[in-house]
């Protein structure tokens, strides 16, 4: 799905590195902040272009490609949802497909398809930003990623700033979102438990570089690096304290 | 030709009383004529006048000799030769003559002793006060000064009727006088002798542009010699001390002294007030759609590139540092007098409230919010449209109402280059002592600012999406 070849952001503090993204797998980019997670995610969105090396999407070279084009094929999922404030929840997630002139019923059609997907209550969906809770909030965000039916999925810290509560019942309404929809989806995260649960594959990103790829298993077995070591004891040793 | 037929011929008038009676005599007797002749009234001083006259904004107005042979065309020859050379006929001598003259409080001058000019010189520690014509004037302040060897230090420039009475309120000692004021009675003040004939001569004459259809200009001969000094004084009297309308006492005049009845257009307040509500709100609205227009794209340009941004804003903020007043001023040289150089001022005026606060909106926009709008695959225009201008609709719209309340008090200045409006009474009222008149302008501009900033509240309403309110 994505392939990054020796690709470098000067300023984003990364790379120069090499990683590729399967199609239908579910990949963690697992790292402290500062490592370069939001970095990576801009480059493949062409937000940013890479100084150095190249960035491809199915085979293409993204400085290529229309990059408005090339974003409704990805959908993009923030901390908070980044929701437009001056929009209702319907407003936000159908923004796009009006702008691309869907007909009124496709457009209801796949609003239904997404609540059921995102158990999102539908009278939330008149509600604005400011009178939505952070949970309501993250799961319009990601209803207005899954809009246009994208090709891949890009979520940066999706969970990051809810209740442990909210949090816990999300994790698990995602994880079945992901699998109903089998979709390549890439995930950044602070969290190793996270990307645990999630990820079929983590690359631990430190200071711009791969550390390493692989399982959470081959992590936890065998680190790359004493930093890896360190990154993967320093969050499972709390829980095992309480052992 | 024919169009010069078709066309409505225009009177203008200075700022003082008696140019403007003079004026409305000679529009209620082109009127009569079956000319359609409008006054134009208190377009200012006499250069603004004499320049809209070279440039056709009007046909004809009053004039002194005196100031068109020291202010306007100094040199030698003939003066009707000079005037001619310019395409403007001058009459003959209405019948009367006013001076500039300096007078004084008769109480004060009797104390000091003080007879002629020369005697003042005696008298450094006096304070002057001169109308701001007559402060730089050729034939004013400066060359008065050096004819008499004038010492005083505290001189002041300050306008006409105001000055009278600071004199006769005893603010100043001395100021500068038309010998037919009628103040100079009603006040017991007293005019120093020019002993060393500083003053020229000053016939009141009426100039009119050679194009002035010939019927026009015979009917403006009717009022050659007609006026002597002493009924000229009592009309400014009429006028200025018991507040009769310049029009009433025009058209008294015309009806004894030539015969000539029911031309004068004497507006009823309802419908002055009226008039000059569809004047203000002209340039109010005109200048405010057009800054609108011009000064969103500038803030959306500012907001998107910094650096230049940071010029733009320093360019259209240099122009709020000029006085409204000199901005004004510059207009006339550019597009003359009246409405469009007041709505090209107020134009100006506008534009710094409403592209800082369009920049200001969209470089407020909060990045993740930018980043969602470019990651979604909007492009460029569609999320200035869908996304940052509704964001930044408040502070456009906040923008805006201040543009339009900065608007509706600026555009009372309008008055002074003819432009009309609400500071049409204010500044008759200021000439005439009339605190009616002054109100009448004054209350009405309140008025439009309270209800501009109540207009604009209601629009947020309208325009701010609903999202942005909770």
């Amino acid at each position: 799905m994505f392939e990054l070849q020796g690709v470098a952001h000067r300023f984003g503090r990364l790379g120069p590195l090499d990683l590729r993204v399967a199609e239908g797998e579910t990949l963690a980019v697992l790292g402290p902040s500062g490592a370069g997670k939001t970095t990576l995610l801009r480059l493949l969105l062409a937000l940013l272009a890479p100084d150095q090396g190249a960035v491809r999407f199915r085979g293409e070279d993204v400085r290529a490609l229309d990059p408005a084009a090339l974003r409704r094929r990805i959908g993009y999922v923030v901390q908070g949802g980044g929701l437009f404030p001056h929009l209702t929840a319907e407003g936000n997630v159908t923004l796009v497909a009006r702008w691309l002139k869907w007909p009124e019923e496709r457009i209801a059609r796949r609003l239904d398809e997404l609540l059921h997907l995102a158990r999102l209550p539908e009278a939330a969906l008149q509600q604005y930003p400011a009178q939505l809770s952070g949970g309501q909030a993250q799961r319009v965000g990601l209803l207005r990623a899954l809009m246009l039916d994208p090709e891949v999925l890009l979520l940066d810290e999706p969970l990051g700033a809810l209740d442990p509560v909210t949090r816990f019942d999300l994790q698990a309404d995602l994880r079945t979102a992901f699998e109903q929809l089998r979709k390549t989806v890439v995930l950044v995260t602070h969290d190793l438990g996270e990307a645990a649960f999630f990820a079929h594959r983590i690359a631990l990103l430190h200071e711009g570089r791969i550390a390493q790829e692989g399982t959470f298993e081959e992590l936890a077995r065998a680190p790359a690096d004493p930093y890896v070591a360190r990154f993967i004891h320093a969050q499972r040793a709390p829980l095992e304290r309480l052992r | 030709m024919i169009l010069a037929l078709l066309a409505v011929v225009q009177i203008g008038s200075k700022a003082f009383t008696e140019s403007v009676i003079v004026a409305e005599m000679a529009t209620q007797i082109a009127r009569s004529a079956g000319i359609e002749t409008v006054h134009r009234r208190e377009l200012g001083g006499s250069r603004i006048l004499w320049e809209a006259l070279l440039r056709g904004e009007i046909d004809a107005y009053p004039e002194y000799t005196g100031t068109i042979a020291q202010e306007l065309l100094p040199g030698q020859g003939d003066l009707r030769d000079r005037v001619a050379g310019k395409g403007v006929v001058m009459s003959r001598s209405l019948g009367f003559s006013d001076s500039y003259a300096i007078g004084m409080q008769r109480r004060a001058a009797e104390r000091l002793g003080i007879r002629t000019l020369d005697d003042l010189a005696r008298h450094p520690g006096l304070r002057l006060g001169f109308s701001n014509e007559f402060m730089d004037r050729k034939d004013g302040w400066p060359a008065l000064r050096a004819a008499y060897r004038l010492p005083q230090r505290s001189v002041r420039g300050i306008e006409h009727d105001l000055a009278v009475r600071a004199l006769a309120g005893g603010a100043i000692d001395a100021t500068d006088l038309y010998t037919t004021d009628a103040e100079i009675a009603a006040y017991d003040l007293v005019v120093l002798e020019d002993v060393r004939r500083f003053f020229p001569d000053y016939e009141a004459v009426l100039l009119w542009r050679k194009d002035l259809p010939a019927d026009a200009g015979s009917a403006l001969r009717r009022l050659e010699g007609r006026i002597s000094a002493r009924e000229m004084i009592e009309m400014n009297a009429r006028v200025k001390l018991r507040h009769d309308p310049e029009a009433a006492v025009a058209a008294d005049f015309l009806a004894g002294a030539l015969g000539v009845r029911g031309a004068a257009r004497i507006e009823g307040r309802a419908r002055r007030i009226a008039a000059r509500t569809v004047e203000h709100l002209e340039l109010v609205g005109i200048s405010l759609a057009a800054a609108l227009v011009v000064a969103v794209p500038l803030g959306i340009a500012a907001a998107r590139r910094p650096r230049a941004g940071q010029l733009l804003l320093g360019a259209v903020g240099l122009v709020q540092t000029i006085p409204s007043l000199a901005v004004l001023v510059f207009m006339i040289p550019l597009l003359g007098i009246g409405a469009r150089p007041a709505i090209a001022a107020l134009f100006l005026y506008s534009l710094l409230p409403i592209v800082r606060n369009t920049a200001a909106g969209l470089s407020g926009i909060p990045p993740e919010i930018r980043d969602s709008a470019e990651a979604l695959g909007l492009p460029r225009l569609a999320r200035l449209r869908l996304i940052e201008l509704p964001l930044a609709s408040p502070g456009i719209l906040a923008g805006v109402q201040t543009a339009a309340v900065i608007d509706v008090g600026t555009a009372t200045l309008g008055a002074l280059i003819g432009a009309g409006g609400y500071g049409q009474p204010i500044l008759t009222g200021i000439r005439l002592a009339d605190l009616g008149l002054i109100l009448e302008g004054a209350v009405p501009a309140a008025l439009l600012a309270l209800f501009a900033q109540a207009l604009f509240e209601l629009l947020g309403r309208a325009v701010v999406p609903r999202g942005l309110r909770l």
